[in-house]
């Protein structure tokens, strides 16, 4: 992982690359107003007589904004040097998210913009999915699924595992997720981190 | 390997009536099916349509013949008319380079037709004849006739024939169309398409058949300059839930005239950097000859029936799009 992106960062910044609207297609990363974006979506307009054009929509990867543009046909776009990988999230000292590559051992640091959604999520040692541009993160994306300590919940109802009814629960990271009553303090809990939903008690 | 085909044979019957019901509908207006070559020695000159080229080697051409895939039937087919073919309409796969995406294929089937005598709103008549009975299960309303000023002032508050190159900027910009990448700002014609192609075309057509006729002498193609006004070319275009479904022209049959406008195309496409194209001396020939008037239209037959099957890209109703070509 850690060799490929290498690779690829190092070929983007020799040759300056550029996309063509040929090349468009969702998930390009390119630079649009001095910032990073991915193409969502790419149609190609054209009446039959007159301009070709592409319309296209985009997600701001710093903003999360989504905008549409439009290029006329065969115009091109710089392209970002935007990269996902693989690393382990190793602490916060109070201002900063560290992170490590497992097969370079090369750290960043996300400050809580970056982090942002995921922070309720980030438990050390966990794996996590780290979007870099230009070698600096720009988004952080928890596991799909952690296994965290529940810290503070009413007290279990003992038995009651069948029907419904739900109560708030904090865990460790200080996230707050609906539990089935029969949850206790101590236990641990297995999260959806994408709906942040309860999935399942986990033994330990 | 995607060996399958794209579509459904459901869509392929579908394909196989409507190719009938045209030929129904043309042999009962006595009008004559013909066919032309698809390969061709002359281009489209128009810089917005690209040509594919191919190269043929044999008698004749020991050293090769470089030849065009032809981006519309229309040429030869005027030639048959100034030869005295009468009526006369062709169903045809046609060839454009760069096209494809999800109302394009880069080779698609047309139809066209030509009617001596016919005027361009006369042709339009035909056209909504024919394509209400290609769609009869579409339940579609009374058709709507709009000029292009008509459409223009109605979806985007300006006169296109009047406005400047500013107003059409600011118009876009109001239409949340921003920066756009790569049009200068003084080429009016391209800013004009994009308010058509990005604000007007999506509204027309909504659940009815809509003409927008008589557009900007600017844009005529192939069609003649009304002799009353010398702002607008009568040509034509038809739109259904926002789709470009046919283009029509009353035919220029001024010969001096063509040949100025395939010059002023070479001029245009020189200045681009875009490869020079052969014109259509023979059609010129034909031209001088004498080409009954008349007015002439070409109507996507996968577009229509895209809409007649509700599919959202062309490539459902195409056997082999060119993904799989």
């Amino acid at each position: 992982m850690g060799i490929i992106r290498k690779q690829i960062v190092q070929e983007s910044n020799n040759t300056m690359a550029s996309y063509s609207t040929n090349e468009f297609k969702r998930g390009l990363k390119v630079m649009l107003d001095g910032d990073p974006a991915a193409i969502i979506e790419n149609e190609f307009v054209k009446p039959g007589k007159g301009q070709a054009f592409n319309r296209v929509k985009l997600r701001n990867l710093k903003t999360g904004r989504v905008i549409e543009r439009t290029f006329k046909s065969g115009e091109s776009i710089e392209a970002a040097d935007v990269v996902e990988t693989e690393m382990q999230y190793l602490y916060n000292d109070g201002e900063a998210w560290h992170f490590m590559d497992q097969e370079t051992f090369e750290q960043v640091a996300a400050d809580e913009i970056v982090v942002a959604d995921a922070k309720p999520w980030l438990k050390e040692q966990d794996i996590c999915t780290i979007t870099l541009w230009n070698g600096a993160p720009l988004s952080v994306t928890p596991p799909n699924h952690v296994i965290l300590k529940v810290v503070e919940t009413e007290p279990g109802v003992r038995g009651d595992t069948a029907t419904g009814g739900n109560k708030p629960a904090t865990l460790e990271t200080g996230a707050v997720v609906q539990v089935p009553l029969f949850v206790n303090e101590g236990e641990l809990i297995k999260v959806d981190t994408r709906t942040g939903e309860y999935v399942s008690r986990v033994r330990e | 390997m995607n060996w399958q085909p794209k579509t459904t044979l459901q869509v392929l019957q579908l394909r196989a009536a409507l190719l009938a019901q045209i030929r129904g509908f043309f042999a009962a207006h006595h009008v004559l099916e013909v066919e032309t070559p698809i390969l061709s020695s002359a281009a489209n000159t128009d810089p917005q349509v690209e040509n594919f080229t191919t190269t043929f080697a044999g008698p004749d051409a020991a050293q090769g013949r470089q030849l065009y895939l032809h981006t519309s039937p229309e040429f030869p087919m005027k030639r048959l008319l100034a030869a005295g073919s009468g009526p006369v309409y062709q169903i045809c796969k046609v060839f454009r380079q760069g096209e494809a995406g999800r109302y394009h294929n880069p080779e698609f089937t047309m139809l066209e037709w030509y009617r001596p005598g016919f005027s361009h709103h006369q042709l339009m008549d035909e056209v909504e004849q024919l394509t209400r009975l290609l769609l009869a299960q579409l339940d579609l309303g009374k058709s709507e006739y709009l000029s292009y000023q008509q459409a223009f002032e109605q979806y985007a508050g300006l006169d296109p024939h009047q406005a400047n190159c500013e107003q059409l900027i600011s118009c876009a910009e109001q239409h949340g169309l921003k920066g756009v990448t790569g049009l200068a700002k003084q080429d009016r014609d391209d800013w004009l398409n994009l308010l058509m192609s990005h604000v007007i075309q999506p509204r027309l057509g909504q659940q009815r058949l809509t003409f927008i006729f008589d557009y900007p002498a600017s844009q005529a193609a192939l069609a003649r300059i009304c002799p009353t006004n010398p702002l607008v070319a009568e040509r034509f275009e038809l739109f259904l839930q926002g789709v470009e479904l046919a283009n029509g022209f009353r035919e220029l049959t001024d010969a001096a005239e063509q040949q100025r406008r395939f010059l002023e195309e070479l001029q245009q496409r020189a200045h681009n950097g875009q490869t020079a194209t052969p014109m259509d001396e023979n059609l010129l020939a034909a031209l001088n000859y004498g080409l009954p008037d008349c007015a002439g239209v070409a109507v996507g037959v996968d577009r229509l029936l895209m809409l007649s099957s509700g599919a959202s890209e062309i490539s459902e109703v195409l056997s082999f799009p060119i993904g799989r070509a």
